[in-house]
C-alpha cells in the first residue's frame, strides 16, 4: 500500500478551476452559493422597499395590542380584552390539542386496521381494504367538511333537548347536539388550587395557571407506576434464579390503582352532569362539533396511511422468524409481541414520523370547519384585524416549523431507542 | 429549510408589492378591463344571476366606475372575495377597488393603507333568530351560540355588545354568508349577526323568510363604502366622483331615463357640468366629458340602483332610512360638481 509515489506537484493555474475534475465540482458549488444569495437578497431587499414605499415597514407591536375578539375553544383564560399575541397562545394550545389527540387516535386505530388487513379472514380483510382506500383517496379537507356536516344537519340542536325531542345518553350525563358532545366534567371539592406561571410577561400574554391537584395525581400515578416497575424487575430476578415467576399482576395494579383513587377520594372528585340553561348547555365539557369533526376527520384519514405503514412493517420481517418462534414453543400472540413487532417497529417508526408531521400541519385546515387553531387566530382574525400580513405569517410559518421540529426530534430520539443495536 | 420558507413568503410578498406602483387609471385603459372585488355572493348587493351576470347594488357602482373609466359598463371582472381575502386583494393589486359591504373604519382607513371614496350604504350590525326562539331584543341572548363571519369588523362589535352588557355567549365563526346560512337554519347557531342590511338579504333568500325576525337592537355604525388603494389620488377621485356623481344625479333628478334628454343641455348649470355639456370636468382626471353620463346610464342614478336592488319592491325590501337623499331626512350627500 506504500509503494504508491506521490503525483507530481503542479502549479495552480486558474483554469484548474474549470478544466481539473479536483476543483471543479467546488468551482460549480460557489458560483450556485453566491447566484442563490444574490437572489434572495435581491428578492428581500425588494420586499423590504416595496412595503417601505407602502408604509408598511415589517413591526410586530401589534402583538402587544388588544385583540379584541372572542375566541370558543380557550384551555385558558382569555377576554376580548387580552392581546393579539395571547389569542396566538390560545390557537397554538388548540392547534397542539387537536395535533396530539390525533396523533393518538390516528396511530391506535391505524395499527388495529393495518394488523386486521392482515388477517385470514377474507371479510375482514376486505373490510379493512375498503376503509383504507376509501379513506386515503379522499382529500382531507372533505372529510373534515364531510363531518362537520352530518354533526350539524343530523344531529339535533340544543332545544330538541328542551321539547323532548332528543335525550341525553349515557343514563342522562352525555349530550350529543348539533353544536358538539357534552360530557361531565370532574371536580374536586377540596381543591389544592392553582399555581399562576410568566404573569406580568409580555402584558400578561402568555400567563397560565396550572392546577396542583392534577400535579399531585400524577405524581401518585407516576410513583405508583415507578413501583411497579421495581415488582417486576424482582419477578424478573426471582424467575432469573429459579426458573417461576411469581403471580405480580395483581400486586401491580394494585400499587398503581390504589393510592391514585386514594388521592382522588381525597380531593373529594365528583362529576358535573351538562344540564340545558337557556340556549345551551352548561357546565360539563363542551367538546365542540368543529374540534370533533376536524380531529376525528384528521384521525381517520391519517390512520389510513398508518394501516399501510403497520402493515408493510410487519410483512417486512420474514416468515422464517415467526416460525422459528413457533418451533421454540411460543403462542401466537407472544410471537407477536415478542419477535414480529420489535422488529417491526423500526421499519414502522420512520414513515410514522412523517404522518405524525402530515396531520400536525393538515390540522392547519381548521378554519373550514370554525375551529380556532392558531391558524384561525394569528392566521386569521388577527392577520385580518390588524392587517400585518407578513408579521403574521412569518410568525405562523416559524411556529409551525417549531412544532414539526419538535415532533420528529422526539419521533427520533424514540427510533434511536428501538432500532437495532448492532453488535 | 427555514430559510427557504422564509423567503419564499418574502418573494411571493416582493411579487404582489411590486405589481402596486404603476397608475391604475392608465393600468385599466390598458387591460380594458376593471378588476372589481365584490361578495362571494349577496343577494341585492352582489351576487351572480342564473345566466352567471353579476348583479346587485355593489356591482352597480362597479358597472358605474367601468362605464365612466372604459365607456362600457360591461367591461368589469368581477373577483369575489371574502372577509378574510378582500383587503390582501386590494392591496396586492389584484382588484383595483373594492365594493363590497365593507366598513370604513379609522384603522382600515390609516393603518392599512386604503382610501375609503365615500358611503354607498349606512348600515348597523343587527342580529337575527328563528321566531320560534321566543326572543324579542338581543339583550335576551345570554349565552346563545351565535354565528359571525370571521375577519369583519361585526366580530368585533358582537364581543365589544357582549362585554359591555355582560353577557356570555359562544361565537361560531365562518368564512362565507352561504356557510353562515347553512349552519344557522341547521340550528348549528341560536342566531345570526352581521350588517342589517346583509341579515335582510340572507333571510330573502330563505325558504320561509317569515319564521325569521330580525331583532330591533343595531349595535354598531356600519358605514359601507367602496375604496381603492391609498397613494394614487386620480384613481382614488374617479371612484369617488363617480359615487358622487350618481347620488348628485338623484338629487338633480338625473334617471337612466331622462338623461338623454338632459345631456342636450338643460337651464341647471350644475346638471350641465356633469353631464359634460358645460365645462370639462373630467380632463381634470384623465377621462372624457360624458365620463358621467356614461357612470349614469350604466345603471341609473344612486336611488334607481337602490330600489332596483335592495329597495321595499325587492324580496329584500329595505327602507330607505338612513340612506335616502339629505333632502328627504337621510344622509346620502354628494359635495357639489363645480
Amino acid at each position: 500500500m506504500t509503494t504508491l509515489t506521490d503525483p507530481p506537484k503542479e502549479s495552480f493555474r486558474l483554469g484548474m478551476l474549470i478544466y481539473d475534475s479536483r476543483y471543479r465540482s467546488i468551482t460549480i458549488q460557489v458560483a450556485a452559493l453566491i447566484a442563490f444569495l444574490i437572489g434572495m437578497g435581491w428578492i428581500v431587499s425588494n420586499t423590504m422597499n416595496n412595503l417601505a414605499s407602502l408604509g408598511k415597514e415589517i413591526d410586530f407591536g401589534f402583538l402587544k395590542e388588544p385583540a379584541s375578539y372572542d375566541i370558543n375553544q380557550r384551555l385558558i383564560e382569555y377576554t376580548s380584552r387580552d392581546t393579539h399575541a395571547r389569542a396566538a397562545f390560545i390557537g397554538l394550545l388548540n392547534t397542539l390539542l387537536v395535533a396530539v389527540l390525533g396523533c393518538v387516535l390516528a396511530t391506535i386505530i391505524g395499527v388495529f386496521v393495518g394488523v386486521l388487513r392482515l388477517s385470514k379472514n377474507w371479510l375482514v380483510g376486505r373490510v379493512m381494504t375498503v376503509y383504507v382506500e376509501a379513506l386515503r383517496n379522499v382529500p382531507t379537507l372533505l372529510w373534515i367538511v364531510f363531518l362537520m356536516a352530518i354533526i350539524t344537519e343530523t344531529l339535533p340542536a340544543p332545544r330538541d333537548f328542551k321539547s323532548g325531542e332528543a335525550e341525553m345518553l349515557l343514563g342522562g350525563t352525555v349530550a350529543v347536539t348539533n353544536r358538539g358532545t357534552y360530557i361531565p366534567e370532574p371536580v374536586f371539592s377540596y381543591s389544592l388550587g392553582n399555581i399562576k406561571l410568566l404573569e406580568g410577561f409580555y402584558n400578561n400574554s402568555f400567563r397560565f395557571e396550572v392546577s396542583l391537584d392534577l400535579i399531585v395525581i400524577l405524581c401518585v400515578l407516576i410513583g405508583g407506576i415507578l413501583i411497579s416497575g421495581l415488582i417486576k424487575r424482582r419477578a424478573d430476578r426471582v424467575q432469573a434464579a429459579t426458573g417461576d415467576r411469581p403471580k405480580t399482576w395483581h400486586l401491580r395494579l394494585a400499587v398503581v390503582v390504589l393510592p391514585t383513587v386514594f388521592v382522588l377520594w381525597l380531593l373529594g372528585l365528583f362529576f358535573v352532569v351538562p344540564e340545558i340553561k337557556g340556549f345551551n348547555f352548561r357546565d360539563g365539557i363542551h367538546l365542540r362539533a368543529s374540534f370533533l369533526a376536524l380531529w376525528l376527520a384528521l384521525s381517520f384519514y391519517t390512520a389510513a396511511f398508518i394501516a399501510e405503514i403497520v402493515r408493510a412493517g410487519i410483512m417486512a420481517i420474514s416468515k422464517g422468524q415467526s416460525e422459528a418462534a413457533a418451533a421454540l414453543g411460543l403462542r401466537s400472540g407472544r410471537i407477536m409481541s415478542l419477535v414480529i413487532l420489535p422488529q417491526a417497529l423500526r421499519v414502522i417508526i420512520p414513515p410514522l414520523i412523517s404522518q405524525y408531521l402530515n396531520l400536525t400541519k393538515n390540522s392547519s385546515l381548521a378554519i373550514a370547519v370554525g375551529y380556532m387553531d392558531i391558524t384561525g387566530t394569528l392566521g386569521g382574525i388577527t392577520l385580518n384585524q390588524t392587517g400585518r400580513e407578513l408579521e403574521c405569517l412569518l410568525l405562523l410559518m416559524l411556529i409551525y416549523l417549531t412544532i414539526s421540529l419538535l415532533i420528529s426530534s422526539v419521533m427520533n430520539w424514540y427510533n434511536e431507542r428501538v432500532k437495532l443495536t448492532e453488535r | 429549510m427555514k430559510k427557504t420558507v422564509f423567503f419564499g413568503a418574502l418573494a411571493v410578498a416582493g411579487v404582489a408589492a411590486g405589481a402596486v406602483a404603476a397608475g391604475t387609471l392608465d393600468d385599466v385603459k390598458a387591460r380594458g378591463k376593471l378588476n372589481c372585488g365584490v361578495s362571494t355572493g349577496l343577494v341585492g348587493f352582489a351576487a351572480p344571476d342564473a345566466n352567471g351576470n353579476w348583479d346587485g347594488f355593489d356591482v352597480g357602482v362597479c358597472r358605474a366606475v367601468a362605464a365612466a373609466v372604459l365607456g362600457d359598463p360591461t367591461a368589469v371582472e368581477f373577483v369575489p372575495t371574502t372577509g378574510k381575502t378582500r383587503f390582501t386583494a386590494l392591496a396586492s393589486g389584484e382588484v383595483d377597488m373594492l365594493a363590497r359591504n365593507t366598513t370604513w373604519t379609522f384603522s382600515r382607513d390609516v393603518d392599512l393603507k386604503f382610501e375609503f371614496v365615500g358611503i354607498n350604504y349606512y348600515d348597523g350590525q343587527g342580529f337575527m333568530v328563528p321566531k320560534s326562539l321566543g326572543v324579542t331584543s338581543a339583550k335576551d341572548l345570554d349565552g346563545a351560540t351565535i354565528c359571525i363571519q370571521t375577519g369583519t369588523t361585526t366580530e368585533l362589535n358582537l364581543a365589544d355588545f357582549f362585554r359591555a352588557n355582560n353577557m356570555s355567549y359562544e361565537p361560531v365563526p365562518i368564512e362565507t354568508n352561504a356557510e353562515g346560512q347553512q349552519q344557522y337554519l341547521a340550528g348549528a347557531c341560536d342566531a345570526y349577526t352581521t350588517d342589517a342590511s346583509g341579515l335582510a338579504a340572507t333571510r330573502a333568500s330563505f325558504e320561509n323568510p317569515k319564521d325569521h325576525i330580525i331583532l330591533p337592537e343595531i349595535i354598531s355604525k356600519e358605514p359601507l363604502g367602496p375604496l381603492v388603494r391609498h397613494g394614487d389620488q386620480q384613481w382614488g377621485d374617479i371612484v369617488r366622483w363617480t359615487l358622487n356623481a350618481l347620488i348628485s344625479a338623484e338629487e338633480l333628478g338625473i334617471t337612466s331615463a331622462n338623461i338623454d334628454e338632459l345631456a342636450k343641455g338643460t337651464q341647471n348649470p350644475e346638471i350641465n357640468r356633469i353631464l359634460g355639456t358645460e365645462g370639462d370636468l373630467g380632463a381634470m382626471f384623465g377621462l372624457d366629458k360624458q365620463w358621467a353620463y356614461r357612470a349614469i346610464k350604466a345603471g341609473g342614478n344612486y336611488g334607481e340602483l337602490f330600489e332596483k336592488n335592495i329597495g321595499e319592491n325587492t324580496p329584500i325590501g329595505l327602507a330607505r332610512g338612513l340612506n335616502a337623499q339629505w333632502k328627504d331626512g337621510g344622509l346620502v350627500y354628494s359635495p357639489p360638481f363645480r
